[in-house]
């Protein structure tokens, strides 16, 4: 029996390693998250047939509990509401290796050194990875402000979280068996330092904070392999690790910012930065916007956040579908960390059917973008900020941008002047070439196709 | 113990080069989906539920555990598959 069970779980390791590798290209995706589910259901059947798991009530109360939530949240969440339910299952991924690692050593506090650490490290990755996930959580679905939160010492608190923790770590591996409160001690501290960790992160450097726990919560699995001797939890918590990691570095990458910048400068909480822009801005009406879209011969849209939190991109595919039968080219181009999560502009379109073909990345649309004739920015702020291009003394300077203000006509929908979320100012809406259509987004684009139904 | 050391820093290449060219459209379905299979702790708390059901606490964690994992697993891999098929539909495909 021990055997078939070690074999299974060769197997689904395969399945992982096979999924993953099909979710990385569209065409096989769909099966690919398949084959890892597969893979999944494989591994828990075969370890219920473990001859050590004798006691079955609570196995399947849990199985049942977890997968009906699991199934009503995955089914009725909006997708709008996506990047904030991701948050919420990492952080629960990442709680359940602490519980693992707290189980254990409840079970058996004289266990050897090396079990021990690997307890220490369950519990500590995964207290990090469930507050922070839930703090992220928080932040995406506004339960608090998405603003850096941060105060004198903070990173100095962190710092004595963190050598707390290594002593502490220290002293409980020497004594294992007598140490339950300091145990409880360092359970606490690490999800303290999770809290701390995320809450000065601002709203838009959540892609990279995003990927980073996911990452994280791949690593807490790991540990909870190595405290049950277990490979299936190695392997499988590594591709997570890895893959994370990846996307925190693809992430990090379109900001031109490091991950240590990122997790720690908290942009937005010290300074404005940047000159002032003060100019005019040309406000535009919906018919007048109509005129300018109507008279294109191509059109690029720059969806962000905005578009998101209006829930326009319905509206904005009936737009884009009202400007192509009108003889016009028309585009979206889709900045990496646009939105509050990697990937987050592509499901909000995908969801409104616009096509895959018509999705363009940066480095790909700046190059032709002086022949085009308008942009639209449709609540995307910094990633379209000229300052990242030209001005050094911007946070954003060195940040790869879509250059919006290259085109003939840029314009901004936008509810007010006030900046992004980095709290950056925009020269991007004082320039001549710009007009700016202030309102919703999703009630200017409903009165740009009223507008293009009218005529 | 050398082994598991030595499982794990394979699987942390392999996963380095399985995922290193990720168009962006996938990135979201790449997380979720990557965030599914982290709830592999399953196992563990399958594991400590199952075998040592003495005390209380035990008992409370452990099916704790169960579920927070079960919610991750079941919840991840769905999600991602709604996900997926909206990218899918519009292909024609």
């Amino acid at each position: 029996m021990e055997s078939i069970i070690n074999f299974s779980y060769i197997a689904a390791s395969v399945l992982f390693i096979f999924g993953l590798k099909m979710l990385s290209s569209q065409k096989t995706a769909k099966r690919g998250n398949l084959l890892s589910a597969g893979g999944m259901l494989v591994a828990i059947v075969a370890t219920l047939l473990k001859q050590e798991v004798i006691d079955f009530q609570w196995i399947i109360i849990g199985l049942i509990v977890g997968s009906l939530i699991g199934i009503f949240a995955a089914r009725l969440v909006k997708m709008t509401s996506m990047p904030e339910l991701v948050a919420l299952f990492n952080g629960f991924g990442g709680i359940a290796s602490l519980l693992v690692g707290w189980s254990e050593y409840h079970a058996h506090p004289e266990s050897p050194l090396f079990t021990i650490i690997a307890i220490l490290l369950a519990v500590i990755i995964g207290g990090v990875t469930f507050s922070g996930s839930i703090i992220a959580y928080a932040k995406l679905a506004e339960k608090i402000g998405g603003k850096p939160t941060s105060f004198k010492g903070q990173k100095v608190l962190n710092l004595l979280l963190l050598l707390g923790l290594l002593a502490s770590g220290t002293f409980l591996g020497m004594d294992p068996a007598d140490s339950y409160p300091l145990f409880i001690g360092i359970l606490a501290a690490a999800v303290i330092l999770g809290i701390f960790a995320v809450i000065p992160i601002g709203g838009a450097d959540m892609p990279v904070v995003i990927a980073l726990l996911n990452s994280y919560s791949g690593l807490a699995a790991c540990a909870a392999g190595f405290v049950i001797l277990n490979n299936v939890l190695i392997v499988a918590g590594s591709l997570v690790g890895a893959s994370g990691l990846i996307l925190t570095n693809i992430m990090c990458k379109a900001m031109n910012r490091s991950l240590a910048n990122v997790l720690f400068a908290g942009v937005g909480a010290t300074s404005s930065g940047g000159g002032d822009y003060q100019g005019e801005a040309n406000p535009v009406s919906a018919e007048d916007a109509y005129y300018i879209l109507e008279a294109a011969n191509s059109v690029v849209f720059v969806p962000g956040y905005g578009m998101a939190v209006a829930q326009a991109q319905h509206v904005v595919r009936e737009l884009a579908e009202l400007l192509e039968s009108n003889g016009t080219e028309v585009q979206f181009a889709i900045h990496p960390v646009a939105g509050r999560m990697p990937g987050h502009m592509n499901v909000l379109l995908a969801e409104a059917n616009v096509s895959y073909e018509q999705l363009v990345i940066p480095e790909d649309v700046n190059p032709t973008m002086s022949t085009v004739d308008v942009t639209m920015v449709i609540g995307a702020n910094d990633v379209v900020n000229p300052a990242a291009r030209t001005d050094e003394s911007s946070p954003l300077y060195g940040m790869p941008i879509i250059d919006v203000d290259q085109a003939r006509t840029c314009i901004v929908l936008k509810r007010s002047l006030n900046p992004g979320f980095a709290g950056v100012d925009n020269p991007l809406f004082f320039r001549e070439k710009t007009r700016m259509l202030f309102g919703d987004a999703k009630a200017s684009i409903s009165a740009l196709v009223a507008e293009f139904k009218e005529s | 113990m050398g082994l598991l050391f030595f499982t794990f820093v394979l699987a942390i290449f392999l996963g380095v080069e399985l995922i290193s060219k990720v168009p962006s459209q996938l990135h979201t379905p790449l997380m979720s989906g990557s965030n599914a299979i982290s709830g592999i702790t399953v196992v563990g708390a399958l594991i400590a539920i199952g075998s040592q059901g003495h005390d209380i606490l035990t008992i409370v964690l452990g099916t704790l555990a169960v579920i927070f994992a079960t919610i991750n697993v079941v919840g991840g891999y769905v999600v991602t598959d709604r996900m997926l098929g909206m990218f899918k539909k519009k292909d024609g495909n």
